[in-house]
């Protein structure tokens, strides 16, 4: 089998090998990103703010952060074509809605209590 | 019959067919988990002062399997780059560290399980309880041998960061206990919920694994036959490996960390 080919025709997002290089810089970094990230979800987690609430908003909002840059970057969603967006649109209204009926039918006044 | 647009977008949607296929496919795997966490969120909340467990994961392990999939992400993305640019020994390289994540990923997590199945509550006639791993080879028909330790509330057994590792061994007459049972998927609804989020993760782990061996051994002579769809073959396995990346991003915290 041989090594070497010719690039695919397919390859909208990179047209050559500096511009792959580039890429791959790109990938190097988001995923020492992410490690960094891993580190600091443990790390907030330890800290003692006095409020379980605050706990979890800093665990969600570094995870959700650390999501951002998978599906941006490996994922390639900073630079997708529109059908993608259109389903993903789709996807992500149907998920705020599942969540936004947890979070109604979970308490009167909608207030969450967490224990 | 030649299937269509393998390689060269559909002028109408701007994409290969199986890119939109994936991307669909991977709207509905948002819903799927998305049901889960909201089962998540619904059994936290509800649940009775003192009752929802903490720490009772061990989070090293979590944390390394959060760097394995990270970085098996990364040997993804960097083995299609490398198609892109023509090197197909570096894909094959990239792609075979990729694999032997998800192998370790499956192993630590067997061991977390092991883990659990292994780890007993057990209530006494004298009201209390014993707490702990079962010893099987000191085990006996009349005795039974945890490591672990006593306790008089149900309550602190809730929180397992006090007491990881390092315990004695105790020993209990069998007919002392009442009942007895293991940490499985039936203890409380904290493990139902922690077996079902990683174990339908775990076979999405595998699922992922077994196409991406399938496509970088048995039937990677396709790129030399047409390399243009073998690419897309790589890209859209790999786009289902980094959907799995990202749902252990969101399970880590909720269930190791929280």
């Amino acid at each position: 089998m041989s090594d070497m080919h010719p690039p695919s025709a397919a390859a909208p997002d990179i047209h050559s090998v500096a511009d792959a290089r580039k890429h791959i810089r790109t990938y190097l970094i988001v995923g020492v990103a992410l490690m960094c990230g891993t580190v600091m979800t443990v790390w907030a987690s330890l800290i003692d703010f006095h409020s379980r609430e605050m706990n979890i908003a800093l665990a969600l909002l570094i995870a959700s952060t650390k999501g951002f840059l998978v599906a941006g970057f490996f994922m390639h969603l900073i630079s997708e074509k529109k059908m993608i967006y259109a389903i993903l649109s789709f996807t992500v209204f149907f998920f705020l809605a599942l969540m936004y009926l947890t979070l109604l039918s979970m308490a009167p006044g909608n207030v969450v209590q967490i224990r | 019959m030649e299937i269509p647009y393998t390689v060269k977008p559909r002028p109408d949607t701007g994409l290969y067919n199986a890119k939109l296929g994936i991307w669909l496919f991977l709207a509905s795997e948002v819903m799927l988990f998305g049901a889960l966490f909201s089962s998540y969120i619904l059994l936290r909340v509800n649940a009775e002062e003192g009752t929802w467990p903490h720490h009772w994961l061990n989070i090293w392990l979590g944390m390394t399997n959060t760097f394995v999939l990270i970085f098996s992400s990364v040997t993804v993305v960097l083995g299609w780059a490398s198609l892109k640019m023509g090197q197909f020994k570096r894909y094959k390289f990239y792609q075979g560290i990729t694999l032997l994540c998800a192998l370790v990923f499956l192993c630590i997590k067997s061991v977390e399980y092991r883990d659990k199945f292994m780890h007993y509550e057990v209530h006494l006639k004298d009201g209390r309880i014993a707490d702990g791993h079962l010893q099987p080879a000191e085990t006996t028909d009349k005795t039974l041998v945890l490591e672990g330790r006593f306790v008089t509330n149900h309550a602190e057994l809730m929180e397992g960061s006090l007491h990881h590792g390092g315990e004695p061994k105790i020993e209990i007459p069998k007919d002392e206990i009442v009942s007895m049972e293991n940490y499985g998927p039936w203890h409380n609804t904290y493990t139902a919920i922690y077996f079902t989020l990683t174990g339908l993760h775990a076979l999405h782990v595998i699922g992922g694994a077994i196409v991406i061996f399938a496509i970088w051994g048995p039937l990677a002579k396709m790129w030399e036959q047409d390399p243009g769809r073998y690419t897309n073959r790589v890209e859209v396995s790999g786009l289902f490996w980094h959907f799995v990346d990202l749902v252990w991003i969101f399970l880590f915290p909720v269930l190791y960390l929280l």
